[in-house]
């Protein structure tokens, strides 16, 4: 039950980039089409599994104070295996997309954050859940920013073209013209910050009824989840 | 003749890591200083130089790492495990250990640097010193050091040792740049009236994208491309 409540939580209430505000910078760069979406959400999710359950199998080895090095190369080593693997798989054009963002996730401090403040903590089958449940997160937050952009900016979802459609001869949407600066880096900016405000939005409504109602309030967003332990307030400011 | 090229390629490199690739706005790097320490100028400052330091040594060093023990030995540079006598794979090392090998020696750099500060300018370590340990995971430093190593132009050997080091600090400018013009902007908006759902990151957010927006304007500046 608690291994189901580890995995549940994690897509919404604690939301890698929605709520926890990490890991921005490949979240933005990869988020031009759904297909590189999927790609990196998976390559992070795969490295995100396997340092979570290796690093919480090894946990009572690992000297306090050299942790975070000792994370970092797990880590690393995830990650060029993960680096091989794409290589070989994926559409060259992806792997053009993702670039040094694969490499990258390193730094994630996604990934990092997960491995201090869970993996460290728990048992192999929490952290493994713990892992799915974050990169079920990551892959929505990445999802719900993609969808955006590449409809509006390049007029196609997976790289089909949406428009113009057409029944029996007659034109029921015309063609549209898409709007190029959301694929490029302005509009990655704007859709994620104006995301961000909708998410807020959302939460401060519900929190505005719940007060009504005369209930007590739910933590919703960012800013009302207790503020996290020491290494929480770091990654926001380092990953 | 040799000269000239190369003063081209620095001019080049300059104008093309600052502005018109700027790290954070173009390339998306280091986004998380940018959102976490620009409240006040003073702090995106201080953060600004500390990852110019750390990018320009971080840039040689692991130029340098590259070309002598990841690549091959090749007519341009040797490979030093292979003049040491420990057998090289005819690929070399890069695909398996580049990624972990920069991470590692970015992690150390850091260490040394905050060391080093600490016993010879104390006065630097007071103003930069806790920004520091926050740049190891900062992933403008690796990417940058990613970057410079990677297909440069068709060449695979990547940026030459002096040329990385430089990109580096031309990177690193850009990110203060980035970081100073942010600042300020939130300083003003401190006391603007944002409407609720927006305060806070969306609209640092929104503001950075209407920063990218004028970055864009420098694209193929004195007709540099990147």
């Amino acid at each position: 039950m608690s291994l189901l409540r580890d995995f549940a939580d994690k897509p919404i209430k604690a939301n890698p980039v929605f709520v926890l505000v990490l890991g921005l910078c490949p979240t933005l760069a990869v988020s031009t089409s759904v297909q590189n979406a999927v790609a990196m959400a998976a390559a992070a999710t795969a490295v995100l599994i396997g340092s979570n359950v290796l690093i919480s199998l090894i946990r009572r080895f690992i000297p306090n104070q050299i942790r975070i090095v000792c994370y970092i190369v797990v880590i690393a080593g995830f990650v060029t295996m993960v680096e091989i693997i794409m290589k070989a798989l994926a559409p060259q054009d992806v792997n053009k997309a993702l670039g040094i963002f694969i490499p990258l996730i390193v730094v994630n401090c996604i990934i990092l954050g997960r491995a201090e403040g869970f993996a460290s903590r728990h048992g192999a089958l929490s952290s493994l859940m713990d892992a799915l449940g974050i990169g079920l997160g990551y892959l929505g937050a990445l999802l719900s920013i993609a969808v955006i952009r590449e409809i509006l900016g390049a007029g196609t979802l997976w790289g089909y073209r949406l428009t113009p459609i057409t029944l029996a001869g007659r034109t029921l949407v015309p063609e549209y013209q898409p709007a190029n600066i959301l694929v490029m880096a302005p509009g990655a900016f704007l859709v994620i910050g104006l995301l961000f405000g909708f998410f807020y939005w959302i939460g401060n409504r519900r929190r505005e009824q719940a007060r009504r109602a005369g209930v007590p309030a739910v933590a919703q967003t960012a800013r009302d989840l207790p503020k996290p332990k020491k290494q929480g307030a770091d990654e926001e400011a380092t990953g | 003749m040799r000269i000239t090229t190369v003063e081209v390629g620095y001019v080049e490199l300059a104008i093309g890591s600052i502005l018109i690739s700027n790290f954070v706005l173009m390339k998306f790097l280091g986004l998380c200083p940018y959102l976490g320490v620009t409240k006040k100028t003073s702090d995106s400052v201080g953060m600004g130089l500390a990852v110019i330091f750390v990018m320009t040594l971080a840039s040689a060093v692991t130029a340098a790492l590259y070309r002598h023990v990841l690549l091959p030995s090749s007519p341009d540079h040797t490979n030093v495990l292979a003049l040491l006598g420990i057998p090289v794979p005819a690929e070399g090392l890069v695909l398996v250990l580049k990624t972990i090998s920069y991470i590692l020696v970015i992690a150390g750099l850091v260490q040394f640097i905050e060391m080093v500060l600490r016993k010879t300018v104390p006065a630097l370590y007071r103003a930069l010193g806790i920004y520091l340990p926050l740049i190891t995971t900062n992933c403008a430093v690796l990417g940058v050091a990613l970057l410079n190593t990677t297909d440069w132009k068709g060449s695979a050997s990547g940026l030459p040792v002096h040329l990385a080091a430089f990109n580096g600090f031309c990177a690193g400018v850009g990110f203060l740049l980035a970081m100073i013009l942010m600042s300020g902007i939130r300083e003003r908006l401190a006391e603007a009236r944002v409407p609720k759902a927006l305060r806070g990151i969306p609209i640092a957010f929104i503001c950075a994208g209407l920063m990218a927006l004028a970055f864009m304007g420098f694209t193929k500046l004195f007709g540099i491309t990147v």
